[in-house]
């Protein structure tokens, strides 16, 4: 009995920020590297290759996932929102953005991207966080600049100004 | 000794959970926590790091690595991998061997007999370690083609233990035919008198110090392009320390240095982890030559983890403390061991760097080490925050613990006893160092207030009564910046390095905007930020006014020999060239002005953003956009003789006199920052898992140019140091397969982890700097002595065991609680 070839590469179509990609991928594509490489949305990065550390969070569906660990076909259909959709288009940034730099709560900047994306959504969800909530909320994105310090201060302090 | 006095005001002491918002700006900038200029873009997701840049017909580079901690190469077939279709090409060590030379090694013989080339040749020397480079169309199939290189490994004994590596019964470098890549001994003040003064001397068998490193989320790589026309290779890349980099890697590739081009934009930290990269970038430098094609290498986090740099670990053995009754310390006399992994690269430069914290924060005058460090079958490795420095430190923190254990003194009371005075600044060390400000014990003082030392013993009952175990520690560290290259000849006088520098340029646009540009290579620290802060107040004008341009170009032309950021430095080399030019330049635009207003140079002053006569009428004013318009574009009517330029270039050259190669002593270094650390922790007894309850950290950088960022760095760097304390380790096994080679094995501290830290600062201005301040990124490791100083404290009442290895995890804690008196049996006390 024979086998039949899999599939090698899948269309798909993404809504991503507001605009819409149809793109055929290949069917192994990680999520990351379709926002990253296929359609240069590069504010969302990649910090490890296990899923450990939160730097390509980004936001499908309304819930804030790590799109290393997603494959692109994965995502057809879906909404997702990345760092480069978080400012309104006026040029102002958001409240938890101007936070972020007037805490302080970023040095490098290359775990932003992924530390606002699962910010944003606690937010969303619970919008006058606790510290201890703030700090749950992040346990999943690795910063290596900050000790976290900052960052907790500028999403609580966010909340408080709700 | 000089009993100049320093002043020293304490300026600022906040908790952090209680950081305001930046305060609104005043007439100066520096030392205002002025908004970031750094800060729009990366929280817009427009900061550019090197994986974003793309070139067309780029090309993805996967390396293959071996498997094996030793063995001999039998043959490398990359015919499968070529077949595969997308391919571009292959690079492999036979290759290498003939298109470059090895790189160049700092020591004295045997140890400089080492060879180093970008790939492996004839034999493999650490797990990971490349031996070929495949490039293809895309990421995936460049890994996938990677797969299909057959390499035929013949496996050797393999050294993990640098204890096992001195004894040279396997030797991995049969050109240098011993694993010892740098021995010498350091004898200064007269330790053998220090000893017969003693009322006992404490003898420690082993302490160890382990291997770890500070991770950065970004990992190495670069986008190489290649001009057939000129021969010039530009790197895109993430290097932190360019000037050395092409150092190393122009004579390896047979070219000039201004062949190599390095420009990096924003870099996802380093932490002296993107030192070391010249074997990867010379191999992207081949390809990119090879297939004429633009080469993109973005390294793998388990790639990172294995095989790119690792901190120094160091042993300790026969450590000796001449100690008085009453705590007085005399000296102390330590065999070394440093263990820096299968090739020595920016080593054996980690054999003198300690030295620039010989005595730490302590007055004892007499020390002896007898310094060994050996290659072993592990990753290479490099500067990591705190370099060299923080495994010394930790060592004399860890004398002061024991000794004041066996000698029933209080902690605290050692440290005041034997901490360096205020009055006595600037010291002179017993090697000849000057630590140029500080005032040790405030900090000290002010750390136990934050944490409330007054009610320790209250919290030990209440922590007991509960089955907890409470401890007080302590770290006094010192962070020692803007290093004399001239250290390295104490090492090997054949070494043609010495002094430091640092380069920038500050000029005045056409239509009055103020340009600055870096020799430096910032990953975090703002460096754009707090140089318009300088240049604002030189100029008079606005840091929104002054424009940095980001990150690091060779072709900028602000690059000197030693350009990078690295070494505790900024805030004194790169802010000096960076004030030196603004100083020309301020000179000159008034020179301009008086010319154009026709009155003395003294009447005329910089503010606003205008060159203006002191109080003259409003029209005898001319805004910064007149002044670069005339020399840019409206130059007619300037005297044949009067050529302005409105644009400066400024070497900052630190001052050190010589060293004395002899006696291995003088200036190895310039400033000294202070972190004293205060925690408590909270350990249970049943499973050894440490809890901090409490945690402070007390900066003194001198004068701070922006307090926010200095905070940033204080917390960086204690988190670094508690994962470090408490959970990070390279743990090899016997066949140096690394057991922890990515973030699920090797956990860093996350959010959960970091306690809120509670932070202070006092000013003690260094008499040494152009703008009073110091260098203060590394942290000096000052939380992992205090972790480790805490964890003995609370094991107290558990049988006293005293801590001998800097990092604790639950595991070893439980270990010392089952078994205190195996520890002790490390440590002995002979009375005179």
């Amino acid at each position: 009995m024979s086998v039949e070839e899999p599939a090698r590469s899948c269309s798909i179509s993404v809504e991503v920020n507001g605009d819409v990609y149809d793109r055929e991928v290949d069917a192994r594509r990680l999520l990351v590297h379709f926002i990253r490489d296929d359609i240069d949305l590069t504010g969302t990065h990649i910090g490890c290759d296990t899923g450990n550390c939160g730097a390509c969070t980004i936001h499908l569906d309304g819930v804030a996932v790590k799109s290393c660990m997603l494959l692109a076909v994965q995502a057809d259909g879906a909404k997702i929102a990345t760092v480069e959709g978080l400012a309104p288009i006026d040029g102002e940034l958001s409240p938890l953005q101007q936070s972020f730099s007037a805490h302080h709560a970023l040095q490098c900047g290359y775990c932003t991207p992924g530390m606002l994306m699962s910010a944003s959504a606690l937010l969303a969800q619970n919008p006058r966080p606790s510290e201890e909530e703030a700090r749950t909320a992040i346990q999943g994105n690795i910063c290596r600049c900050t000790g976290y310090v900052n960052i907790v201060e500028a999403i609580v302090s966010v909340g408080e100004g709700a | 000794m000089s009993t100049t006095e320093t002043p020293t005001t304490e300026t600022q002491t906040t908790e952090t959970q209680t950081t305001t918002a930046p305060v609104e700006l005043k007439k100066g900038h520096v030392g205002q926590s002025i908004p970031r200029k750094e800060d729009k873009r990366l929280v817009e997701g427009q900061g550019i790091f090197f994986d974003d840049v793309r070139r067309h017909g780029m090309g993805y580079v996967h390396f293959v690595r071996s498997p094996h901690a030793h063995a001999k190469i039998v043959s490398i077939d990359v015919a499968a991998a070529l077949a595969l279709d997308g391919v571009h090409g292959t690079l492999t060590g036979d290759e290498v061997a003939i298109q470059t030379d090895p790189f160049f090694e700092m020591s004295t013989p045997p140890g400089n007999e080492i060879k180093d080339y970008a790939l492996a040749v004839g034999k493999v020397r650490f797990m990971g370690e490349p031996v070929a480079a495949v490039c293809a169309r895309t990421r995936e199939l460049a890994r996938d083609a990677a797969e299909l290189v057959e390499v035929e490994y013949e496996p050797l004994d393999v050294l993990v233990d640098a204890r096992e590596a001195v004894k040279n019964e396997t030797i991995m470098h049969e050109d240098a035919g011993s694993n010892v890549v740098w021995s010498g001994v350091f004898d200064w003040g007269d330790w053998e008198a220090a000893k017969a003064e003693a009322d006992r001397v404490v003898r420690i068998d082993e302490l160890h110090f382990h291997r770890f490193s500070s991770t950065p989320l970004e990992c190495s790589g670069a986008l190489v392009e290649y001009e057939r026309a000129s021969g010039q290779w530009t790197l895109h890349c993430n290097h932190q320390m360019p000037g050395v980099g092409a150092i190393w890697m122009a004579p390896a590739l047979r070219t000039g240095l201004d062949k190599l081009r390095f420009v990096t934009r924003d870099i996802g930290g380093g932490f002296g982890n993107k030192i070391c990269l010249h074997p990867y970038y010379v191999t992207l430098c081949l390809l990119a030559r090879k297939l004429n094609r633009p080469v993109n290498w973005t390294e793998w986090r388990t790639d990172q983890h294995t095989a790119n740099a690792h901190g120094n670990e160091r042993w300790f053995h026969d450590v000796e403390v001449a100690v008085k009754d009453d705590g007085t310390m005399l000296g102390f006399n330590v065999k070394a061991l440093d263990d820096c992994g299968a090739f020595p690269r920016y080593e054996p430069l980690g054999c003198i760097i300690w030295a620039q914290v010989t005595a730490g924060c302590y007055g004892w005058r007499n020390i002896r080490v007898d310094f060994t460090q050996v290659c072993t079958n592990k990753s290479p490795v490099s500067p990591n925050r705190g370099y060299s420095r923080m495994q010394h430190l930790w060592l004399t923190e860890r004398i002061i613990d024991i000794v004041g254990a066996e000698l029933e003194i209080d902690p605290v009371e050692m440290r005041k006893r034997n901490y360096v005075k205020t009055e006595q600044m600037p010291y002179e060390t017993p090697n000849g160092c000057v630590y140029d400000s500080g005032d040790y014990a405030r900090c000290l003082d002010i750390a136990l207030d934050l944490i409330g030392y007054d009610t320790v013993e209250e919290r030990k009952a209440e922590a007991a009564a509960r089955g907890k175990l409470l401890g007080l520690g302590i770290g006094s560290t010192l962070d020692s910046g803007t290093n004399n290259f001239g250290q390295s000849q104490l090492l090997n006088p054949e070494l043609q390095f010495s002094g430091n520098n640092e380069a920038a340029t500050v000029k005045l646009d056409i239509f009055g905007e103020v340009v600055v540009t870096l020799g430096t290579v910032p990953q975090g620290q703002g460096h754009e930020t707090t140089a318009s802060q300088v240049v604002a107040d030189i100029l008079g004008c606005s840091p929104d006014q002054v424009n940095v341009r980001q990150g690091h170009d060779t072709f900028f032309n602000s690059n000197a020999g030693f350009s990078g950021t690295y070494a505790s430095q900024f805030a004194v080399t790169g802010l000096g060239a960076v004030k030196g030019a603004a100083d020309l330049l301020r000179a000159e635009m008034i020179q301009l002005a008086a010319a154009v207003l026709q009155c003395d140079a003294e009447q005329i002053e910089l503010a606003d953003g205008f060159a203006r006569v002191k109080d003259g009428p409003p029209e005898a004013a001319l805004p910064f956009m007149a002044l670069g318009a005339i020399v840019n574009a409206n130059n007619a009517f300037l005297p044949p003789d009067f050529n302005p330029t409105l644009n400066h270039r400024f070497v900052y050259r630190p001052y050190f006199g010589m060293l004395d190669n002899e006696k291995k002593t003088g200036k190895l270094t310039l400033t000294y920052a202070t972190q004293i650390h205060a925690c408590l922790v909270e350990i249970d007894k049943e499973t050894g898992v440490v809890e901090i309850v409490d945690y402070a950290a007390v900066d003194d950088c001198g004068v701070r140019i922006h307090p926010q960022i200095v905070e940033g760095q204080v917390h960086g760097a204690t988190a670094h140091a508690i994962g470090a304390a408490l959970f990070e380790e390279f743990v090899y096994d016997e066949d140096g397969q690394l057991l922890t080679s990515n973030f699920y094995d090797y956990h860093v501290p996350h959010a959960l982890d970091v306690p809120a830290l509670k932070t202070a600062a006092i000013e003690s201005p260094s008499p040494f700097t152009p703008l009073g301040s110091k260098g203060m990124g590394e942290g000096g490791g000052g939380g992992i002595h205090c972790i480790c100083s805490a964890i003995q404290d609370a094991l107290l009442p558990a049988g006293r065991p005293l801590v001998y290895d800097s990092c604790n995890p639950y595991h070893r804690v439980w270990s010392m609680l089952q078994d205190p008196e195996s520890t002790r049996a490390n440590v002995e006390v002979i009375s005179a």
